[in-house]
């Protein structure tokens, strides 16, 4: 099984890159991306210096290109598909179909993997993908279980990678309109979900209160740990009750899913983050190639150490993690 | 300008869901589309009953289409996808790309809403692969429609969401079994009890969301009246109404009457607004905030 890892930064590239990634995905310096974050991404050169210090060490670097064009900005889309090619990179990540076919027709050797952002939950979606672009490797979306996992992978010839940790979309991915919905900036379209320029903290006399563009997502008393105000994060009124509408802000970590994931045949487990420090890609990249490396070893017998699980947990949203739905405590 | 008439989101009991048709099958709406597309628990109607709703349309001279689900996740989802897909009678709208594959290479299919498609490559794509209609995704801009539009293929038509609340996400989990503390496999159908949606307010109380099942929806009613100019001149074909709980058929006349040019636009939005169960809103139209009213 291959560790894909995030970075949002050269520095970031390269400690994934020491800490053992197989794989280091990253995006361009603009809404190209679903990491579509001020001061983060790569412009050419650090692409370049990137892709030459991964090679260097037996690494590949895939360029997510996986926002959604619209006809008046698509050739800035095709520019950045056309520039990974240029600079080297190993793949893509692509959501877009339309995208996909200039790509697979202006490059017929570049591999290509399918977003997340592409939606795809079933293997008809992703033989669909697979028989018009010859797509290698899919990223499935967070709202499937253990068995649906398996249930795709047994049917079709995409390879499956599948997120081990990080942040956690409630929603399906490539599905959701809230940020855009509350902010006027969607995933699909401008890369972003709740952009921090939207976001504001108003200390108050009823206590901390978080805003994304005026809308009061949550509020916090004394004592109260304050999250991130990302619309499924927060805590709304339904029914005279205040609560957590959708999932309270927790981390998704799946490392005692791993011989799981390795007996229904998963190719590749995903860490989310490209937006987090250098230290934390570091960090987190040393555990998983630690469990992974435990895996290969012990087998059936691999156990979660308690140190990785410590060590995952600093970094987890609210210091909780959840296994999501592949668990489904919910179901 | 042509009238559609969304699928039906919510769960309604089975003789409500018979007689509202019953009153579509005499109502303004040239298209209707039919079918569960949020959540494959729901069963008051089974795949036959739909079939016989969609007969009497038909008779009533309706040109009936039949909606796919927005997310599919098990066997029996995609069962449910392919039952649909396999009708040879009625077209058929693909809500996700299993879909699209299973009806890929057949003539007249419907690209829906839940699709992403934000661009003419894209649209060429699938016109190439045998839809015959596009519905924009919810949060398409005058801007995203008219350039997916501009270099269509000929026969391709258009249809915008234009009235109702919108469907903005979709999850594995169920928000309304979440409110009642209940597991999604043992909901006890709670959203049989909102027609519309459960609220979900701000805790300053301000209406926000509503909650749907694994569905999340606008509180707010998304109303493009006073936008038929700018629809049309996009290249739009069809506007698509969606189904609510009170006042759909009268919804449908407004509709009707600003296509048709009988009725202004400002009065046709005054209606509408009253008729509505929340504010309205096309901000999406208007590349702002979903929720904002230009």
């Amino acid at each position: 099984m291959e560790l894909v890892c995030p970075a949002g930064s050269l520095p970031a590239l390269k400690a994934a890159v020491d800490e053992g990634a197989d794989w280091v995905y990253c995006g361009l310096r603009d809404d190209t991306n679903a990491r579509n974050f001020p001061g983060l991404n790569f412009d050419e050169q650090a692409l370049a210096e990137g892709l030459a210090y991964a090679h260097r060490r037996g690494r590949k670097v895939v360029l997510a290109v996986n926002t959604y064009p619209i006809a008046a900005n698509w050739s800035r889309w095709t520019a950045a598909v056309d520039r990974a090619v240029a600079l080297g990179a190993d793949a893509v990540i692509i959501a877009d179909a339309g995208l996909m076919r200039y790509a697979r027709e202006a490059h017929p050797d570049l591999e290509l993997h399918l977003s997340v952002q592409g939606s795809a939950t079933s293997y008809e979606a992703l033989e669909f993908f697979r028989e018009h672009f010859g797509v290698r490797r899919a990223v499935l979306p967070r709202v499937l279980s253990a068995a649906q996992v398996e249930l795709v992978a047994r049917n079709t010839a995409v390879e499956i990678e599948v997120f081990g940790f990080g942040g956690l979309c409630v929603m399906a991915e490539g599905r959701c309109s809230l940020s855009g919905w509350a902010c006027g900036e969607s995933p699909n379209m401008r890369g972003a979900c709740s952009p921090a320029h939207a976001v504001r903290w108003q200390e108050t006399r009823v206590g901390l209160q978080a805003r994304l563009a005026g809308i009061l997502i949550d509020q916090y008393g004394a004592g109260e740990r304050a999250a991130y105000p990302t619309v499924c994060k927060g805590r709304y009124e339904a029914l005279g009750e205040v609560y957590h509408a959708f999932e309270e802000p927790v981390s998704l970590n799946t490392l005692e899913l791993l011989p799981r994931f390795a007996e229904i045949g998963v190719r590749a487990v995903k860490i989310e983050g490209r937006q987090r420090s250098p230290a934390y890609v570091a960090q987190v990249t040393r555990v998983w190639r630690a469990a992974l490396d435990a895996l290969a070893a012990e087998g059936e017998r691999f156990a979660v150490r308690p140190q990785w699980a410590a060590a995952l947990a600093r970094h987890a949203e609210g210091s909780q993690c959840t296994l999501g739905a592949f668990s489904r405590p919910w179901k | 300008m042509k009238l559609a008439l969304g699928p039906l989101l919510y769960y309604w009991p089975r003789a409500r869901v018979v007689g509202f048709y019953g009153e579509i099958a005499r109502s303004a709406a040239d298209i209707v589309y039919l079918g569960e597309v949020v959540c494959s628990r729901r069963h008051e109607l089974a795949p036959e009953d739909w079939l016989a709703i969609a007969e009497r349309l038909a008779a009533a001279g309706k040109e009936v289409v039949l909606s796919t689900l927005a997310l599919t996740e098990s066997e029996g989802d995609l069962k449910l996808v392919r039952r649909v897909a396999a009708n040879c009678e009625f077209r058929v709208e693909a809500n996700d790309w299993g879909a699209v594959r299973l009806l890929a290479g057949r003539e007249g299919w419907v690209i829906g809403p839940h699709l992403n498609v934000y661009n003419p490559r894209t649209l060429a794509l699938l016109g190439e692969l045998g839809a015959r209609r596009w519905v924009a995704p919810f949060e398409a801009s005058r801007e995203l429609v008219a350039g997916a539009l501009a270099e269509r293929l000929p026969g391709l038509e258009s249809e915008v969401f234009a009235h109702g609340r919108v469907p903005l996400a979709h999850s594995a989990r169920c928000f309304t079994a979440r409110r009642f503390n209940l597991q999604k496999e043992g909901c006890e159908y709670r959203c049989l009890e909102f027609p519309d949606g459960m609220p979900l307010a701000t805790r300053e109380g301000e209406p926000f969301l509503a909650l749907n099942g694994v569905q999340t929806q606008s509180a707010a009613t998304y109303c493009l009246a006073g936008e038929l100019p700018a629809l049309a001149a996009a290249g739009v074909d069809i506007v698509r109404v969606s189904p609510q709980a009170h006042g759909t058929l009268r919804v449908l006349e407004s509709w009707r009457g600003m296509c048709d040019g009988t009725l202004e636009a400002r009065a046709g939005r005054e209606a509408l607004g009253a008729l509505s169960p929340g504010a309205l809103a096309n901000g999406f139209w208007h590349g702002r905030a979903g929720h904002l009213l230009a």
